[in-house]
């Protein structure tokens, strides 16, 4: 009411309309022009749980959510020790990948694309997202959860702050997403793929869950390898998640029948060659080393470090 | 230059340390998955500087010590490097207040400038 006693708040509101009003945002545009065939007009994950936030944990909370709805037992508070840093006042999203491996899931983070978060949201996928709700002289950074859409009403439906259910125009969350770099990221069982996942995404989120939940990344290879049955670094990467589970059988079987598979795969080779002469078959082992180190490639050094090790093995 | 020597310190401190900084990357011999996967294959030995570092930077920051030993161990080699380089210029998200503070300065801004009047302590210039 105070505003409206100044002409000059009048302008300055007309303005501001007038700005809004033309800032339609690139990537909603193109999508709501040209929609594919294969993308629902609207979808919604009514079941993805939330958890009001309090001050600065929009970090734990969402992450709560995502994991919650995969199944996981966590609660804003359960997280806040894994992805708070409380000298920020906030949650990295670094952290916010690996708080997720914790918990034996993979952390997807999704290409920049609005179309691939819909994508999500369409198969049932709860999303974590950065926004950038100011400027970017004066961020103001923060963690919502993506859980649904609807493009005729040119709408994104958030778990948000205190709001259960925060819809927004899917222009201005462009916007604020944007700021982030368009940060997304799924939290997902291993024997499930994102919808959008790429072959080399997904083997790196599998990967970087090797060191930490060596049993969820030995199915997520099986889950990669479904779909990509070509991907060597999956086939070796089953053998290194068993390696790390110390099942050398395991891992000698994974790495015999990527090479079987794969002959020019040199990095199988040497895999091989390192968990024979752990099992204490060195002459298979020296066979596998020797063939490693005549392929090369980037990794040569590594291989004739292994096959010096095994020539010093009695 | 200091903070590259800063850094080597920490790392060969935290190696020397018993090695506990750092989850050891896989067993000699061989090659991560991560490598392959990322195509560039980093050098064990600077990951762990990475690692060291990161970890008495959350330590720093108020993270409980084994909880930060933990959590730069379910970092991957290039989140770790990442974090190692770029700490403090990274987004944390988690300032909801922060949008309130912004519309209260703005507001305050208003007010001062004669265009609102919503704040009792504010005359304005004009």
């Amino acid at each position: 009411m105070k505003f409206q006693s100044t002409p000059a708040a009048a302008g300055v509101f007309i303005l501001a309309a007038n700005l809004l009003a033309a800032c339609a945002a690139p990537q909603v545009s193109g999508l709501i022009e040209r929609r594919p065939a294969s993308l629902a007009n609207s979808a919604e994950i009514a079941a993805t749980p939330f958890f009001p936030q309090e001050d600065y944990q929009c970090g734990p909370a969402s992450l709560a959510a995502v994991l919650a709805h995969a199944g996981r037992d966590a609660t804003p508070e359960s997280l806040l020790p894994e992805v708070y840093l409380p000298g920020r006042k906030g949650s990295l999203q670094a952290e916010m990948l690996a708080a997720t491996r914790r918990h034996s899931l993979v952390a997807y983070p999704l290409a920049p694309r609005l179309e691939d978060l819909l994508r999500e949201l369409a198969a049932g996928t709860p999303v974590v997202v950065l926004q950038n709700l100011a400027l970017d002289w004066w961020p103001q950074w923060h963690y919502a959860v993506a859980i649904g859409y609807d493009l005729r009403r040119r709408e994104v439906v958030l778990r948000s702050g205190v709001t259960r259910r925060l819809t927004m125009r899917l222009d201005t969350f462009e916007h604020t997403w944007a700021r982030s770099g368009h940060w997304a990221m799924a939290a997902l069982p291993p024997d499930q793929l994102p919808a959008t996942a790429g072959e080399s995404a997904y083997l790196a989120a599998v990967a970087a869950l090797e060191r930490v939940a060596p049993a969820a990344a030995r199915r997520g290879y099986e889950t990669a390898l479904a779909r990509w049955p070509g991907s060597a670094a999956a086939h070796v990467g089953l053998g290194n998640a068993s390696y790390a589970m110390r099942d050398l059988a395991g891992a000698a079987a994974a790495y015999l029948r990527a090479t079987m598979e794969f002959p020019e795969a040199a990095d199988a080779w040497n895999n091989l060659a390192q968990v024979l002469v752990e099992l204490g078959r060195r002459a298979e082992a020296l066979v596998a080393a020797r063939r490693a180190v005549s392929l090369g490639g980037p990794r040569l050094p590594a291989y004739r470090e292994t096959l010096d090790a095994i020539l010093r093995t009695p | 230059m200091t903070g590259r020597f800063r850094r080597i310190v920490v790392g060969l401190l935290i190696v020397c340390m018993g090695g506990m900084g750092a989850p050891l990357q896989a067993h000699a011999g061989i090659v991560e998955t991560g490598a392959m996967v990322a195509g560039a294959e980093r050098e064990r030995l600077a990951s762990l500087f990475e690692r060291g570092d990161v970890r008495a930077r959350l330590e720093a920051l108020g993270v409980d010590p084994a909880q930060a030993r933990e959590r730069v161990a379910a970092l991957s080699d290039a989140e770790a490097a990442q974090l190692a380089v770029q700490l403090d210029e990274l987004p944390a998200g988690g300032d909801l207040l922060g949008a309130a503070v912004l519309i209260f300065l703005v507001l305050l801004f208003t007010d001062i400038m004669g265009y609102t009047k919503i704040f009792p302590f504010t005359r304005s210039m004009r």
